[in-house]
């Protein structure tokens, strides 16, 4: 049961990530990856979200595994993150490479702790 | 008399954009069954390896740079030798790995470790997961092009 959340959240978020990348990657033509970029900040947004909800006792474990370990966790992906950092390198843009890897990660650690004040806020 | 039919109007859609429509959507299908696939894989991996509260999550750690590691083989695969059918580079690619690795878990557990007074651990969580990540991606990407190029000699 606890499986088929997880399974039953990722069929809904990987889609969801490939669809955004799509559009998003439509809308510009910059070699900055903003499609993966916004996939992997609003995840952590909602993961935060569902994680501030879950403590604040106002979201079950179903919806953790759900929404959290499934949904937000195929929405979002490390393994493309990696894999176009290191395409911006091998493509001579060292820069945005760097700037890639940096701004991912504060915009999705802001994301998360934005997230769970918000959870705080509502439901604490 | 008018109006047209419901089959008539189906019919009326530019050809190209049924084509567009037809050609989308088994695509989001194979990346929806990869992402279950890859998740439930991820899901298996923190029930066997759990994380103790507190800790450095490992179990995602390793999982980040296994699926860094395995995307750079593949996407050496796929571009330079393998035709492969349409269908399974979104299936394998975006599906698969893209639902076994994950960024927003990775995010909130440095701020669990930060919100438990772990800072320290935290920042070198944050550190060294980017740090195994792009080293599995690129070592990943180097040793599959060198095995391929041996093997064409």
């Amino acid at each position: 049961m606890n499986w088929l959340l997880v399974a039953l959240g990722a069929a809904v978020g990987a889609p969801l990530r490939f669809l955004t990348d799509r559009a998003v990657q439509k809308r510009h033509d910059t070699v900055f990856p903003w499609g993966t970029f916004t996939v992997n900040v609003v995840g952590c947004l909602v993961l935060g979200l569902v994680t501030g909800a879950v403590t604040a006792g106002a979201a079950s474990s179903q919806v953790q595994l759900l929404v959290g370990t499934g949904l937000c966790g195929a929405l979002t992906t490390y393994s493309t993150f990696s894999y176009e950092t290191l395409r911006l390198v091998e493509d001579g843009a060292k820069f945005y490479a760097a700037v890639n890897v940096i701004a991912s990660v504060v915009a999705g650690l802001g994301a998360v702790f934005a997230g769970v004040a918000l959870a705080e806020a509502l439901w604490a | 008399m008018g109006a047209p039919s419901t089959r008539d109007g189906e019919l009326s859609v530019p050809p190209q954009r049924r084509d567009v429509a037809r050609g989308l959507w088994p695509v989001v299908a194979v990346v929806a069954l990869g992402g279950a696939v890859g998740a439930s894989a991820r899901y298996a991996a923190s029930l066997i390896w759990p994380t103790a509260v507190g800790s450095i999550p490992w179990t995602t750690l390793l999982v980040n740079a296994v699926g860094c590691a395995v995307i750079g083989v593949f996407m050496v695969v796929i571009t330079d030798v393998w035709a492969a059918h349409r269908l399974v580079r979104p299936f394998f690619g975006t599906g698969v790995l893209g639902g076994f690795t994950t960024f927003s878990t990775y995010a909130v557990d440095i701020q669990k470790l930060v919100a438990g007074g772990q800072t320290l651990a935290g920042l070198a969580y944050l550190t060294l997961t980017v740090f195994a990540a792009l080293v599995a991606v690129w070592s990943a990407v180097w040793v599959t092009r060198r095995v391929l190029a041996w093997r064409q000699q």
